[in-house]
């Protein structure tokens, strides 16, 4: 009977409740794009780090492992690197970012790449060839409607698309390294060396041993790396999700305060009609909480179908995943704001003295 | 006929469901305290149809607030169905009106979203009654008030003498030991509003229910057993109404 009059109370005002609903979802909609987009974005990394077919990588000196680093390797550490002990091929790397976000032109070596990883799925055209050849994979190629053939300029250069090819490995969009070496004013020297080891296993002992040898040079495991591509190893990024966390529980405390206090008011009489029938103070609670329960239920749901809309828009610019585990934390956050929005109107309507509640136009 | 003091009752053998002493009730307005009942004495017997006549401001409506448990008295013994009302607090309050009382008000104050079975539903539900089924003596009521066909119906799809009868069908759907009714018919035609008593005048003469109306009407509060005048917080006269 409690559902049956909370379900006609919501159904009574549909544009109150669904507005009400639509509010929730934004900020649902909103933790779950942020998050979305960073642990999507971080899955990409991870893949694609990881499709470089390496073991161990080594960065210039006081370089950040998780972002890009600057081309100061001399390329000859690619030759020392590759006759240590258990390094079966080196491969040096030069990373320059471009002006889109987070995304950046690799400079490799053809051949020794398709070694390492084991050479890349073409959908279009062929490998480098040319020092103007450019290769751009398929997320790339579909963001900006590019095909085989054409040319496009990226930071400040025209290069011919000689191949689109299958995501996944190392980065978006590779050039040769001389070509890039050479764009950047840094001929002979590198961003980073990946190795490839006699067995993944000696991982940990290869970072060891080259730590020791090579001190200042950062080093580590694929492994490490994918484990370092996360959202807890950026605090920055850490914050800026607990703050748009934050607000989004402001968000859906104050609509649905706004909105059960609305409620309330417009349902004085009523109030003061289920209390002269005897409802208890727990039960007009418990039908304006139970109502709340409702709009923050149906914000949750609209916010994780929002979700969906959003990243049909932003994934053609940005990897965006869908996380579930989310799905359960952002709508624990609408519910709990949205009760906890609940509970000042909801005490107004326990306090409301039956007599003033029934004389109340 | 009597005056003040304790208006009797034409049933003095019978239980008395009611019984005041000394009621009195002081509000405060602003800063003004104004006394609406200033030492009511009243017994109610059980199955007694009592109306309750007199002026704006005569504190009848603050009595029948009081026995219905919607307001605490100030001071004063108020004993109704059982319970002390001036001895119990908001809770006891709600429990009174929860299992011994219904109201009937002059707007009917049916749940507006609600149809008429969910509405008496609703009032079953909060009385621990099942809900979800009328047993015999509440389908008999809806037939006796004529509204068993009109159940389905939202307040807003029915008349005013429909939406009145509904709200005694909710009102008695509790089985209360006492029926208060508010001005019952000052919101219906002459029609209805006949009606309306008829229906009052043959619950409780049918099934014995206590009924205690307050109304401004003097042709209405002919149809009680017993006819109380309230003047300024006091009962001023009682009428016994010997055709019954």
């Amino acid at each position: 009977m409690i559902l049956k009059l909370v379900w006609e109370n919501v159904r009574h005002k549909p544009v109150r409740t669904l507005l009400s609903i639509l509010l929730v979802a934004v900020p649902v909609t909103l933790i779950l794009t942020i998050i979305g987009l960073s642990i999507g974005f971080f899955e990409d990394s991870q893949k694609r780090s990881g499709g470089v077919g390496a073991d161990v990588l080594m960065k210039p000196p006081n370089a950040n492992l998780i972002t890009f680093s600057s081309v100061t390797m001399p390329s000859k550490i690619v030759e020392v690197l590759a006759a240590e002990p258990h390094v079966v091929q080196a491969m040096g790397t030069v990373v320059n970012p471009t002006s889109g976000f987070l995304e950046a032109l690799n400079g490799i070596d053809p051949v020794a790449f398709d070694k390492m990883s084991g050479g890349f799925t073409f959908a279009e055209g062929h490998n480098l060839q040319g020092p103007d050849d450019i290769l751009i994979d398929t997320w790339y190629a579909d963001q900006h409607h590019l095909h085989a053939g054409q040319k496009v300029n990226i930071s400040n250069k025209e290069w011919t698309i000689a191949g689109i090819v299958e995501p996944g490995k190392l980065g978006h969009l590779f050039v040769q390294i001389h070509t890039l070496q050479e764009m950047v004013g840094a001929s002979n020297h590198v961003s980073q060396v990946f190795m490839k080891l006699d067995d993944p296993a000696n991982a940990e002992k290869v970072v060891s041993y080259l730590k020791k040898k090579y001190e200042g040079y950062p080093v580590l495991s694929m492994q490490e790396l994918q484990s370092l591509l996360s959202v807890d190893h950026i605090p920055v990024l850490k914050t800026f999700i607990n703050v748009i966390i934050g607000l989004s529980v402001l968000i859906g405390f104050a609509v649905v305060s706004l909105s059960m206090y609305m409620a309330v008011l417009q349902r004085t009489r009523e109030i003061g009609i289920l209390k002269s029938l005897g409802a208890s103070k727990g039960l007009v609670m418990g039908i304006i909480l139970a109502e709340a329960f409702c709009i923050g239920f149906g914000g949750t749901v609209l916010g994780i179908l929002l979700s969906y809309a959003s990243r049909l828009a932003i994934q053609t610019f940005m990897p965006l995943a869908i996380v579930y585990s989310w799905w359960l934390i952002a709508g624990g956050i609408a519910m709990g704001a949205a009760l906890l929005g609940a509970l000042y109107p909801g005490m107004m309507a326990v306090r409301q003295d039956p007599i003033e509640a029934l004389a109340y136009e | 006929m009597s005056s003040n003091g304790a208006a009797a009752s034409p049933n003095s053998s019978a239980e008395q469901i009611i019984r005041i002493r000394d009621l009195r009730k002081s509000y405060i307005t602003g800063k003004v305290s104004v006394e609406a009942l200033r030492g009511v004495n009243l017994e109610v017997p059980q199955g007694e149809f009592l109306s309750i006549v007199g002026p704006s401001g005569s504190g009848k409506s603050t009595l029948f607030h009081i026995v219905g448990g919607l307001t605490p008295p100030s001071s004063g013994e108020v004993i109704v169905a059982g319970r002390n009302v001036s001895a119990v607090g908001d809770a006891g309050r709600t429990e009174l009106r929860r299992k011994s009382v219904s109201f009937v008000f002059q707007k009917f104050n049916l749940l507006p979203n609600l149809t008429a079975r969910d509405n008496i539903r609703t009032a079953r539900f909060i009385s621990g009654l099942p809900s979800s089924h009328f047993d015999d003596e509440l389908k008999s009521v809806l037939d006796l008030l004529g509204i068993a066909g009109r159940l389905d119906h939202k307040p807003s799809e029915m008349s005013g003498g429909e939406q009145q009868r509904v709200a005694i069908a909710r009102a008695l759907a509790t089985r209360p030991a006492i029926l208060l009714a508010d001005e019952p018919t000052g919101n219906l035609d002459t029609k209805n509003s006949l009606a309306v008593l008829a229906i009052l005048r043959d619950l409780n003469e049918r099934l014995g229910q206590t009924i205690l109306m307050i109304t401004h009407n003097t042709e209405a509060a002919e149809y009680g057993h017993r006819i109380v005048h309230m003047r300024d917080g006091l009962i001023v006269e009682t009428t016994n109404r010997s055709d019954f």
